[in-house]
């Protein structure tokens, strides 16, 4: 029996994977061969979805993009003994070199396995982290997590063992509390910015590792009780999750008696209500409460005041899924990847009009320009790239200038930018800058959760000057103005919405103002 | 969409709100649940479900119009949302959104005057190397161009007669459509 794997991935569904999966089994009924279907994770190589891969005795041979009319061909030119006479014939997957030449650790899995299979799962070392936890004292986790050097993965880059340790010692005894004595892990899963999918991927790829490192949180700093908070635009991520925590908790996974060992770990689903603010982790804390989704001022910390009242650790999807190799493999393995003090490996997202489009897994210190051309190819629309926006909506737009700036979080930083959640989204020289600047006050606009002043009414105000330098009223005192506003919200608001929406504005502004100083088009977009 | 039977409603409710009360901080589950059932949250069920959570109703409208996601009022049949952040901007969102809204004659947030489709903006649905992206109900779409936009909504309002003659949920309706 052949394994033909086709992807259960968004991407791969948003391209028709489906359809091919339904005609290939149509197919083989009919033809009566010695194949089964197999649906996996995408590889991440989006550019070539749906991509159809068949087990050969050498490894798997790729065959994209395509499109249900093409089995029957595919069929006929003898694709499930993986020959490469079809035109559509990408050779052997692992040799495909935009995935020869990542460094993958977190997405080890991803595309490999049936994300639902545990048994698939433990055959490619899943598990392995856990069973080591369970033999360790909780202090010891957290010493393997800090020696990895491992730093949160949402964009903060907060230290992920510190974090551990101050919840390891946080006192959980909170009299008359609902909650005392209890301690919380909280998978923030609210993946919002545009431009990043890397924890969608993982999750509907490889959910058992996050499930695994959720465990693993929970053993070293104490904590029974897991909630991974979901975004609601993920509908496919949540019925994988949902299933992988049912088959877990059947296993002894998740539960009352972990593999035997006395042992007590629940994890559970919140879903998020289209609300960017949530993915702020104060603010996703008072939604998984069941409130509002307003920030918090800190101090108090999660970690010592979090969810429910009681000391939390949250972390981002991709930091908690990093756990099980770090206790598989030891912190120092992983610390032996990246450079200087961003260690181990940064899952790339490359998005928006770039001809090879997907997830690089790569050791920190590839410079942008690699990913933008070696990676992704340049752009699909055949024009020349302009502007690069890493980090997400918050993240600054960067020029060409700037494209030999290592990824890594201080150097970016010092080049005015963010490596953030690993986000960039390329634009070819079609873009309006000026219309970019908009959008960044716009979606400000619609998404802040109306704490702070500066963002609240800031946002709004910062539509309408650009609107005014756009239409050339009074433009030098507006620009003034403008960069005041920026000065006001960045110095005046709680959290990073209000605080870093200056940073696409003023980037724009810096490195492409001639767009500011041309008519407009009328086209305001959303 | 028709107002659910107000009984109807209220033996739904009474079922919801035991599946739900329980869980830690359930408003949102419970609210989702309601909203799941009826196709919006419906102002009647508030009153009960801030007296289960033992809150004040003010709390609860605060939340329910604090997200995007819930709706106090029924939707179109289907709900069109398309991404409007930056990676599907950088892949022709801007003129799709254009192309949308004169192809249906509403803006965002409005529902077509045949109630077949509210169109809704997104920020982002986490498939941003393949956009413009678009989402009806639990489905996502990618590479959606002005043609390809044509062709889903032709799709979506080519509906046998005697489905058309029945109140559905958005839910039921694209489970409909896609058993055809």
């Amino acid at each position: 029996m052949i394994n033909v794997y086709v992807p259960r991935d968004t991407t791969a569904l948003s391209l028709g994977a489906d359809a091919v999966a339904d005609r290939l089994a149509r197919e083989i009924l009919q033809r009566s061969l010695s194949a089964q279907l197999v649906r996996n994770g995408s590889r991440g190589l989006f550019w070539l979805e749906p991509l159809v891969e068949v087990d050969t005795p050498q490894g798997r041979v790729a065959y994209g993009p395509v499109t249900p009319d093409d089995i029957p061909a595919l069929l006929d030119q003898e694709m499930l003994d993986g020959s490469n006479s079809h035109p559509l014939c990408q050779g052997y997957t692992e040799a495909i070199p935009y995935l020869q030449s990542q460094q993958r650790l977190t997405f080890s899995r991803v595309g490999i396995t049936d994300p639902l299979s545990i048994a698939d799962y433990r055959n490619h070392d899943g598990f392995r982290g856990l069973e080591r936890a369970l033999t360790l004292e909780a202090s010891q986790i957290v010493d393997e997590v800090e020696r990895s050097g491992l730093r949160g993965r949402g964009g903060a880059a907060f230290p992920a063992g510190r974090k551990w340790r101050t919840v390891l010692d946080a006192d959980s005894e909170r009299p008359g509390q609902p909650w005392s004595g209890h301690k919380f892990i909280v998978c923030n899963a609210d993946e919002g910015d545009s431009g990043t999918f890397a924890d969608r991927l993982l999750m509907e790829g490889d959910p058992y590792v996050l499930i695994e490192g959720m465990v693993i949180a929970g053993l070293a700093v104490g904590a029974d009780t897991g909630f991974i908070y979901l975004r609601s635009e993920y509908p496919n991520a949540h019925r994988i999750l949902t299933e992988a925590i049912t088959r877990a908790e059947a296993e002894g996974y998740l539960g009352t008696n972990l593999l035997g060992s006395g042992r007590t770990f629940h994890l559970y689903i919140r879903l998020g209500a289209e609300a960017y603010i949530c993915g702020e982790e104060t603010a996703m804390l008072d939604s998984l409460e069941g409130k509002r989704g307003m920030v918090r001022a800190k101090p108090p910390l999660p970690a010592h005041h979090g969810a429910f009242g009681q000391p939390t650790v949250v972390n981002n999807v991709l930091t908690l899924a990093a756990v099980p190799t770090i206790l598989a493999e030891g912190g120092q393995a992983y610390a032996d990847y990246g450079m200087g003090r961003s260690r181990g490996t940064q899952p790339f997202q490359l998005a928006g009009n770039l001809a090879r489009g997907g997830l690089v897994e790569l050791a920190f210190g590839v410079t942008l320009r690699s990913l933008l051309y070696d990676f992704g190819g340049g752009t699909e629309s055949g024009r020349p790239l302009r502007a690069v926006q890493v980090g997400g909506p918050l993240g600054a737009y960067l020029p060409e200038g700037h494209w030999d700036t290592p990824m890594d979080y201080e150097a970016m930083a010092d080049a005015g930018g963010m490596v953030g959640h690993g986000g960039i989204v390329a634009f070819d020289d079609s873009v309006d800058m000026a219309q970019q600047a908009r959008f960044a006050m716009e979606f400000c606009r619609v998404e802040s959760c109306g704490k702070c002043t500066p963002c609240r009414i800031g946002a709004v105000r910062g539509v309408e000057v650009i609107d005014r330098i756009i239409a050339d009223q009074d433009r030098t005192d507006n620009l003034a103005l403008l960069q005041d506003l920026c000065h006001t919200m960045e110095m005046g608001s709680l959290c990073a919405m209000g605080g870093m929406t200056p940073n696409p504005v003023r980037s724009a502004l810096q490195y492409f103002p001639d767009d500011f100083a041309r008519p407009t088009t009328g086209n305001e977009g959303g | 969409m028709q107002e659910p039977n107000i009984n109807d409603q209220d033996d739904r409710m009474t079922q919801l709100i035991e599946q739900h009360q329980h869980l830690p901080g359930a408003l949102l589950p419970l609210l989702h649940a309601v909203q799941q059932t009826f196709g919006y949250i419906p102002h009647t069920t508030v009153p009960a479900i801030a007296e289960a959570l033992a809150l004040s109703r003010a709390e609860v409208h605060g939340v329910i119009s604090f997200y995007h996601g819930f709706r106090s009022q029924p939707c179109g049949r289907h709900l069109l949302q398309v991404c409007c952040a930056e990676a599907c901007q950088a892949r022709g969102s801007r003129e799709l959104v254009e192309h949308t809204r004169q192809k249906l004659g509403v803006d965002f947030h409005q529902t077509t005057a045949d109630g077949e489709i509210t169109l809704e903006p997104v920020y982002c649905l986490g498939n941003c190397a393949t956009g413009p992206s678009v989402r009806i109900g639990d489905q996502i779409l990618g590479r959606v161009d002005p043609a390809a936009m044509d062709r889903l909504l032709d799709d979506l309002t080519r509906v046998p007669l005697r489905f058309q003659s029945q109140p559905m949920t958005p839910e039921t309706s694209d489970t409909k459509r896609g058993a055809q």
